[in-house]
């Protein structure tokens, strides 16, 4: 019987989990370790964050849906990864933490024979001094951190009825922060939520983005078809900024937040300063700060992880300059080099480098987004993954004839814009690959045929749809596993 | 300030580079029948970049 050991319980580990269980049944073990005792459909999360869903709609207990499938749960914080054993322990094993209220703090090592890393972004909030929601700014990152928001949201509202002018930023908190598409949803439902009260004359409304231009979303921005055109992001972006009435600061990476002001240094050099009222802004993303060690104890973190703690696995991680890079450096298997038995699938692997061009201001701070990775392919990854496990137990063999490379993927980006059967909109993005390829699409980087942007109504029942849709699949309901990722 | 609709342009500002829709698009955003086709036409491309992009 072999053991599985899932770390993590987000899109990309839970998928993971019961694409494993499915495939192998009783026959094998899939134990899943998460801190976390909420699964949560993160691209909800925006909803919440504007008082239109509460917290119980996009989360619901995980313990329940592992129990019924037969698979372990541990509700634990993984520590330290021990790929080779130590003097006590024979096969590779897993240094757990537990969390939960009965056995809280107590340590296990839960051996293993493959292990997936799915442990999903820390949100780096330490990064950026003053940045986070217990300190000057709001998150929409998690559910809990969206309620919060809207808690400050609707405060600033208030004000506003009263006839006070505020002011909102929204963006990346961070000089090599990601996810702008979140921030960029939210902004626009905030300038959504200002319209439909009738206070557009008393709301001041900033994007600012360590993107060199909007659009950029972190892929490098794309070419989509528009209208009778082939358009870049930027004027997409721009367009639909006009279109809310939302000002922008980009080559922007801010530094430092106090109350009230974001501290920011753009490309030129220049350190500058934005007031606000009411922000939002993205923090970096690191890896889980997870420990490694080989069987004498000593530490093998930097052989195994890269400098911000994600996991490295089958891509070229040569440093190259940008006219270099290729689509064959993405991976493919998401299977670590140096320990056969571990991969790393969602955010949790480390990309061979940005997609975006890496910029530098003339101080040599780098103010690039890194990589985004949604959910769709986050999903997608951990279902190759977790196939690929499942056919090397079948048959002994390290075949691995599931692959899925980011540069052969592609990816909808959903940005809704309003809410309501009637009254919501959505800005839709579908991009194919999500990793540009100039050598097999020499013109525009990606398939036109497939990268389209479009603005309406249909963009929002889509979005509605796939929130009912996922958490279905995500329970695990009748013919879950029909549903794509 | 939220700028919009009929509010004055700034010429020279990022803000006046932009497309706007006009009332023909915005009509088309929200025609129900439109954006019925337009659901499932999204629905079936989405499906056919995420199933055509693994193996």
């Amino acid at each position: 019987m072999a053991k599985v050991v899932v770390l993590g319980a987000g899109i990309s580990g839970h998928t993971a989990a019961l694409y494993l269980k499915r495939s192998l049944k009783k026959n094998h073990e899939v134990i899943v370790v998460s801190p976390n005792s909420n699964y949560q459909w993160v691209p909800s999360n925006i909803w919440v964050g504007l008082g239109l869903m509460t917290p119980e709609q996009v989360k619901f207990k995980l313990a329940p849906i592992y129990k019924k499938n037969g698979i372990q749960y541990k509700q634990a914080l993984a520590v330290s990864i021990h790929p080779e054993g130590n003097e006590s322990h024979e096969k590779p094993f897993v240094k757990i933490k537990h969390v939960s209220e009965d056995q809280k703090d107590q340590e296990e090592e839960v051996e293993y024979d493959f292990l997936v890393n799915g442990t999903g972004p820390k949100l780096n909030f330490a990064a950026t001094e003053g940045l986070g929601p217990d300190k000057f700014t709001n998150s929409v990152c998690t559910y809990d951190h969206a309620a919060h928001s809207w808690n400050n949201l609707e405060l600033a509202f208030k004000k506003m009825e009263a006839g006070e002018r505020q002011s909102f930023l929204v963006g990346t908190g961070h000089p090599m922060a990601t996810c702008q598409g979140a921030a960029f949803e939210y902004i626009l439902n905030i300038a959504f939520e200002v319209t439909k009260r009738k206070l557009n004359h008393l709301a001041d409304m900033w994007w600012i983005s360590n993107e060199y231009e909007l659009g950029d979303f972190g892929m490098g921005g794309a070419y989509v078809k528009r209208g009778g055109y082939i358009t870049p992001t930027k004027i997409f972006t721009e367009s639909i900024f006009k279109e809310y009435g939302i000002r922008w600061i980009k080559r922007a990476g801010v530094t430092k937040i106090e109350k009230g002001i974001a501290h920011y240094e753009n490309l030129e050099g220049e350190y500058l300063t934005k007031e606000f009222d009411f922000a939002m802004l993205i923090p970096g993303f690191a890896g889980a700060g997870m420990k490694a060690f080989d069987k004498n104890n000593d530490d093998i973190t930097s052989k195994v992880f890269v400098a911000n703690g994600m996991m490295k696995v089958d891509a070229d991680y040569t440093p190259k300059p940008y006219e270099e890079w290729s689509a064959a450096d993405w991976p493919s298997i998401y299977q670590n080099p140096d320990y056969d038995n571990m991969y790393a699938s969602g955010i949790a692997f480390a990309p061979p480098h940005t997609m975006s061009k890496p910029m530098k201001s003339k101080n040599g701070t780098p103010i690039t987004p890194t990589p985004p990775r949604t959910g769709m392919p986050s999903g997608v990854i951990g279902k190759i993954v977790a196939e690929n496990v499942a056919h090397r137990i079948k048959t002994g063999k390290n075949e691995h004839p599931h692959k899925a490379s980011m540069a052969k993927m592609g990816a909808a980006c959903i940005v809704s814009a309003g809410y309501g059967i009637r009254q919501g909109q959505a800005a839709v993005m579908t991009v194919y690959p999500i990793v540009p390829d100039y050598d097999k699409y020499p013109k525009w980087g990606r398939d036109i045929k497939h990268t389209v942007g479009e603005v309406g109504l249909a963009g929002h029942w889509m979005k509605l749809f796939m929130h009912y849709m996922f958490l279905y699949k995500a329970k695990a309901k009748p013919l879950w596993w029909m549903i794509p990722e | 300030m939220i700028t919009k609709g009929k509010t004055k342009n700034i010429p020279y500002s990022n803000i006046s580079y932009g497309t706007e829709p006009t009332r023909m698009t915005k009509f088309w955003r929200r025609c129900f029948i439109k954006q019925i086709i337009r659901f499932f036409m999204l629905n079936l491309r989405i499906m056919r970049i995420v199933v055509g992009g693994h193996s």
